[in-house]
């Protein structure tokens, strides 16, 4: 079927007024070249879509520019699945962000002019999305670890409705949770410890057919993609089975510290137990007066909180656990509980207890556990106890107490596996035949000896970590979010956290994992362009096979076939773009979003001569933040500088270096980028994109000197989408900046 | 030390925070204390110097065991019963009332500092009112200036005499109370009665022997 | 019939002659005005205020208050009690709090009452002055006696502690309580902005500890000049005293110039009423109020 183009343009919300709409008729007619163009005073009315389905379906239209509103809005009006589709962003793009003023009609019309061209330069340069056909269609979900938040990611998968594959490393469900005598209560009225009710979801488990579980059982391989993984599970005994599941939920919990670290607090004394180990001893107690090791009845205990937590020297954990102020105060009451006249000590620096744990905290004082504020120096035996020694930091004076035992809080280590960059590391030195190749050889066997999903992926065996070696989910916007798609982190894997945090983030988990099955299913992608059908392509015959895809995909979504060419996994693809903006040779793209529909927008830029004193500037805006920012400045009717010309793209991860180069080189008096945040508290909405982006823009300013042009024409900025009365102001000064520095010489040439 | 003090020490111990919970006024208040500081920074007294240890500090003190030191502290002295710390408390620790059940508890078991000049002002004020039954302004600051002897009485009169003088000039100090006029209640003698009783009762409470 | 009546309790400080005596003639004739009948709780005796708290002990000061409800019930049954003194309101309300709460003490005040032949069953309310100004007639009902507004007088409302706190008026913020001020405006004077108005005038400690109490009263004052104000109006017979009594010594000490009139909310009111210098207790000032003399002069 031949390409048809058809261009509207709408005159409602005041457009017809403000805009000179005979003119932008004729521009997309003369300069877009489409060969239907239609005005309609109301375009997304009833009538208007009518108009367009019409067209569409009566005139063998393919190929539709609306211009409008911005791309955000009227998108249930504006839904032609069918038909390749852009917008002109006449009215908060323009209109409404510009003053209705007589000096400012004749730059707004330019500006109208200018988005008309891009909308048609776009679309003819846009395919339809065809899906992807490469689709899985498993809706078994695949929960590894049988904790407190596996088991809970497993029923509520299957209460609503899915199966579920739950694997456990160890003889029986329950994890951590199964060893704790008690829990920190998680309901009114918060005054006393609860059971743990551990032996509740298991039963659960145990009674429900959807649910198959495996015990002593590890993940020996998982390959495939979303909606066709395909997970060896490995039983102790030898046996290995494979399953079909269309998402994973890693569930794999923590170990506590190495206490014998922790030598200065007392850590390896004989009575001397952190807060598993206190555990322990109340279990055996059942109830009853807690006995130390060696039998003998607790009649005052000394908590120690934060031990090698929040630690300074780098030496230990430099977070905090966050659980392990309520623990001990749900310990101490163990004690107070089987004996109100044990002394019962809790040492703290600050003592962390959110939420209703205020309450809990309140209880503990109440049956007399003392609280005292305090920094802890040493713990020595003494007697047939021990001596804690102590900085009072209220009384401001080094001081001692005598207790039978003592209770270090140490903190959580998370289970997420090897490192992935230490272990490139390690591989690309075993590659080698010297005697630190034979070393190495032996880190990588021991790494991948701790791997908790054994992925079949190129980027190596298990998910990415981001700090201290909890995975790294989008902790600051989407929490579920981890950099493989379709495999979510769940409990203390992911960030420090207590039961009933482990237990609604495995919920939530849950939810994003039959989410992710589903649109796999239907070929479209997940968050955060949920239900995008287009996906990324490469022409391998002009691939240099340089790996820059590769690697820098922030989601794992590409391997290499025999020939070492890239291979798309497209279930695994999150549409950002940024194997698109990393390839040099620009031989990968999207079917709607590519090299050259951005160039062409970029080239349809009228640009006046040196003269005009009207220069041009190229806003690139990461459309999940800076756009919609932008737009809602339009809303607000904040203003910015006419001469602006605003493009979205996917993320900044997906720009091109080429976009950059051609804009200046034909006559753009300057470039802004607009993307997110990266970094430690990267807000990112593909994680890596943004930050991949500005490192490749970071090379352009050696070209913008080769070509003998200031590099302030080329602005980096940080936009969040609350951004909304700054933006315009930075805008506007990057405006003045180049008009200070002048039009740049490459006009007209 | 008195008998009392003694008795008191080998009753409770080591658990001076026990003692603090059942003998002194809303003592069982103090192991709420969050040790925020909220109070200490509330207390006017703090501003000035004179606190030794603000609420907070003694709270902690007690619970850490500070029998002496806390007993003897001028801090509790201090307090002014402005009632800051205590509408601003987030645990509604009702610290004034403890300031004062901690001041009047080392006050009986005779550990209250000598000299202390709001001790001396307690003794006089209740004294005074309870006399008649009502407060007699003139004898009540005739005693508080000579508490230390004619000497310093004549010179804090001094000091104070245009205080004095122009109370006296606006008709708000009556001297005629000052030769046993003045207000009082009528049934004296059944306030007497009353009090001696409210005494011995509280007494019998806390263990104290009378 | 008089529109509201009440059992009064003067306390000690506002006997004929005592230290707050102004402030009893100026609500005798301000109750006037408003058609407010006052009975005298018979033979009622000292609330022990907060300072006696080392030598009374708790129960002993709860048995002096439970006499005084305990007469009030017998010879003023179903009044609420009135106190003009905020000392005398707080101690006698924080008595009713602790006896309501606790059955021991109450038993065992009750065991103390039976010595003067007497018996609590039912505590009266107990309540301020003020309280009965705002909520059982409100500020319209004050304003509209109004013959005289005060107008043009710049006024700093000094609340100090014990009408504000711990139990306060209510609807009012403990650290911004603005009664006060709306009291002064509705008898058509300046409130000024005053930021001491919840400081603590040194309360019973201006005599234990004079050199930090006039510390704190020196804040207070300065700070009312600061706003601009040519005087200071309270609801407390302590404070008043502490903040004009000690001006003087205040001089002395730290070569200040303080001369500022303290009244009475009382006071402002009677004159506003178109009382005179006398039905207001001017002549107790120790401060001479010249600018209200004036006033009730013309
Ligand atoms: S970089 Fe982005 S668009 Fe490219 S394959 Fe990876 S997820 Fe997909
Ligand atoms: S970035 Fe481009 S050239 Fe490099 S491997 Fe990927 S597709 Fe090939
Ligand atoms: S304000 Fe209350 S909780 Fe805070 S330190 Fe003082 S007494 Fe303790
Ligand atoms: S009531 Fe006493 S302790 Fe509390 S703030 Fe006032 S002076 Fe300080």
């Amino acid at each position: 079927m031949a390409d048809k183009h058809a261009a509207y343009i709408c005159t409602g919300c005041e457009l017809g007024t403000r805009l000179d709409a005979a003119a932008l008729v004729k521009t997309a007619t003369k300069d877009g070249k489409i060969a239907l163009v239609r005005e309609h005073a109301f375009l997304c009315s009833a009538d208007g879509v009518a108009m367009i389905k019409n067209d569409i379906d009566n005139e063998a239209v393919t190929h539709v520019a609306i211009c409008a509103c911005s791309r955000r809005a009227k998108t249930e009006a504006f839904n032609f699945p069918t038909v390749a589709m852009s917008r002109g962003n006449l009215r908060e793009g323009v209109i409404w962000i510009r003053p209705d003023t007589d000096e400012a009609r004749e730059t707004t019309q330019e500006m109208a002019e200018d988005y008309v061209r891009m909308a048609c330069a776009e679309v003819k340069a846009m395919k339809v999305p065809e899906g992807n056909q490469n689709t899985g269609t498993s809706k078994t979900l695949l929960v590894v670890g049988g904790g407190m938040s596996g088991m809970t990611a497993a029923v509520e998968a299957s209460k609503a409705g899915y199966k579920v594959v739950l694997v456990e490393k160890t003889g029986a469900l329950g994890g951590m949770a199964a060893k704790l005598w008690k829990r920190i209560p998680n309901r009114e009225p918060f005054k006393a410890p609860m059971d743990n009710g551990v032996a509740d979801l298991v039963a659960q488990i145990d009674a429900d057919a959807n649910i198959k579980v495996y015990l002593n059982a590890v993940v020996a391989k998982t390959a495939g993609a979303p909606g066709r993984f395909k997970a060896d599970i490995a039983v102790e005994s030898g046996a290995v089975s494979t399953e079909d599941v269309g998402a994973i939920i890693q569930a794999s919990g923590f170990t506590p510290y190495d206490v014998n670290k922790l030598s200065h607090l007392g850590g390896g004394q004989a009575n001397v137990v952190d807060q598993l180990g206190l555990e322990a001893l109340a279990k055996a107690a059942n109830g009853g007066p807690i006995k130390r090791a060696d039998g003998k009845e607790v009649k005052s205990v000394v908590f120690v909180q934060c031990a090698g937590q929040r630690d300074t020297s780098g030496e230990h954990l430099s977070y905090c656990s966050g659980h392990c102020c309520a623990t001990s105060v749900k310990q101490a009451m163990y004690f107070k509980d089987a004996n109100p006249d044990v002394d019962t000590v809790v040492l703290y620096t600050d003592l962390r207890m959110p939420g209703n744990n205020e309450d809990f905290y309140r209880a503990a004082q109440n049956k007399g556990v003392i609280f005292s504020k305090g920094v802890v120096s040493g713990v020595s035996t003494s007697g047939d106890g021990c001596k804690v020694q102590f900085k009072d930091l209220i009384l401001n004076e080094d001081t001692s107490a005598d207790a039978d035992l003592v209770v270090l809080a140490t903190g959580m280590v998370p289970t997420t596996g090897p490192d992935l960059d230490a272990l490139s590391e390690a591989n690309r030195v075993a590659e080698g035949s010297d005697e630190k190749a034979a070393v190495a050889k032996e880190q990588v066997i021991q790494m991948m000896s701790t791997s908790v999903l054994n992925l079949d992926y190129r980027q190596g065996p298990d998910m990415p970590q981001f700090k201290h070696g909890f995975n790294d989910s989008h902790f600051i916007c989407f929490p579920y979010e981890t950099r493989r798609t379709a495999i979510y982190a769940a409990g203390p894997t992911r960030r420090p956290m207590d039961i009933a945090q482990a237990t609604e983030d495995a919920t939530g988990a849950a939810m994003k994992a039959i989410q992710a099955m589903e649109n796999a299913g239907l070929g479209k992608a997940a968050h955060p362009r949920a239900g995008d059908l287009s996906f990324p392509t490469a022409r391998l015959e002009g691939c240099t096979q340089c790996k820059r895809c590769t690697v820098e995909c922030p989601f794992g979504a590409i391997d290499e076939d025999e020939k070492r060419f890239p291979l798309f996994n497209e279930s695994r693809c999150r549409r950002c773009g940024t194997c698109m903006g990393a390839c040099p040779v620009r031989v990968i793209s999207f079917e709607n979003y590519s090299v050259n529909t951005v160039g062409a927008q970029i080239k349809a830029v009228d640009i006046p001569d040196e003269f005009s004193e009207k220069p041009r500037v190229l806003i690139l805006a990461c459309e999940n933040d800076a756009y919609p920012a932008l737009d809602m400045a339009g809303m607000n009717r904040n203003e910015y500088d006419p001469f602006m010309r605003v493009i979205p793209v996917r993320c900044l991860g997906s720009v091109n270096t080429i976009w950059i180069t051609d804009a200046l080189n034909s006559g753009f008096d300057g470039v802004m980028l607009m993307g997110c945040k990266h970094g430690d508290q990267y807000q990112c909405h593909f994680v890596k994109g943004s930050e991949l982006g500005r490192y490749r823009m970071s090379k352009v300013y050696d070209t913008l000197k080769g070509m003998n042009l200031e590099t302030e024409r080329l602005m980096d900025l940080e936009v969040a989408i609350t951004d909304v009365d700054t933006l315009p102001k930075k805008i506007n000064e990057y405006a003045a900046k180049i008009q200070e520095m002048g039009m740049s010489p490459f006009k007209g040439l | 030390m008195s008998d009392m003090n003694q008795q008191m020490s080998a009753k409770y111990k080591n658990n001076f925070l026990k003692e603090i919970e059942e003998q002194a006024e809303m003592g069982e208040w103090v192991k709420m204390c969050m040790q925020c500081g909220v109070c200490s920074g509330s207390c006017p007294t703090n501003f000035h110097p004179g606190w030794e240890h603000p609420p907070q500090e003694l709270f902690m003190m007690i619970r850490a065991g500070k029998r002496d030191e806390v007993l003897d502290s001028q801090s509790m002295w201090m307090c002014v019963s402005c009632y800051n710390c205590y509408v601003r408390c987030p645990r509604k620790v009702p610290i004034t009332h403890i300031m004062h059940g901690i001041a009047e508890y080392a006050y009986r078991i005779g550990r209250a500092p000598k000299n202390q000049p709001t001790l001396h002002l307690s003794q006089t004020f209740w004294n005074n009112a309870t006399k008649t039954g009502r407060v007699n302004e003139v004898q009540l600051t005739q005693s508080l200036y000579f508490k230390d002897g004619i000497m310093d009485g004549i010179k804090k009169a001094m000091a104070m005499q245009d205080v004095a003088l122009g109370l006296v000039k606006a008709g708000r100090l009556n001297v005629m109370e000052a030769i046993g006029g003045g207000h009082k209640c009528k049934d004296i003698k059944g306030i007497h009665a009353m009090l001696a009783k409210a005494k011995e009762l509280e007494n019998q409470r806390k263990g104290r022997a009378a | 019939m008089a529109k509201k009546e009440y059992a009064f309790y003067p306390g000690c400080s506002s006997q004929k002659g005592a230290s707050a005596s102004n402030y009893l003639v100026s609500v005798d004739s301000m109750c006037k005005t408003l058609d407010i009948k006052m009975t005298e709780i018979p033979d009622w005796n000292c609330c022990g205020a907060s300072i006696s708290y080392a030598e009374a002990g708790e129960l002993p000061r709860l048995a002096m208050n439970a006499r005084n409800f305990a007469l009030s019930e017998q010879h003023l049954p179903g009044q609420d009690i009135v106190a003009t003194c905020a000392a005398c309101w707080l101690g006698s309300r924080e008595s009713k709090e602790r006896l309501e709460h606790n059955n021991t003490l109450m038993d065992d005040t009750n065991k103390a009452l039976k010595e003067a032949g007497l018996n609590l069953k039912v505590i009266p309310e107990v309540r301020h002055m003020v309280e009965v100004l705002i909520e059982d007639l409100g500020y319209a009902e004050l304003a509209s006696h109004v013959k005289k507004p005060l107008e043009g007088m710049k006024i700093a409302g000094y609340v100090g502690c014990q009408t504000n706190r711990p139990f306060g008026i209510q609807g009012e913020s403990f650290e911004n309580p603005m009664y006060l001020d709306k009291l002064i405006e509705s008898v058509g004077a300046q409130a000024t902005k005053f930021d001491q108005k919840v400081t603590c005038c040194g309360g019973a400690l201006a005599f234990s500890e004079p050199d930090k109490a006039q510390a704190q009263i020196k804040d207070i004052i300065e700070a009312a000049y600061d706003s601009g104000a040519e005087m200071l109006v309270t609801p407390c017979p302590l404070c008043q005293a502490n903040t004009e009594v000690y001006q003087g010594q205040i001089n002395k000490k730290y070569g200040t110039k303080f001369q500022l009139p303290v009244l009475y909310y009382s006071q402002l009111m009677v004159l506003a009423y178109g009382g005179s210098a006398k039905d207001a207790g001017l002549n107790g000032q120790v401060i001479r109020a010249r600018r209200l003399e004036e006033f009730a002069g013309k």
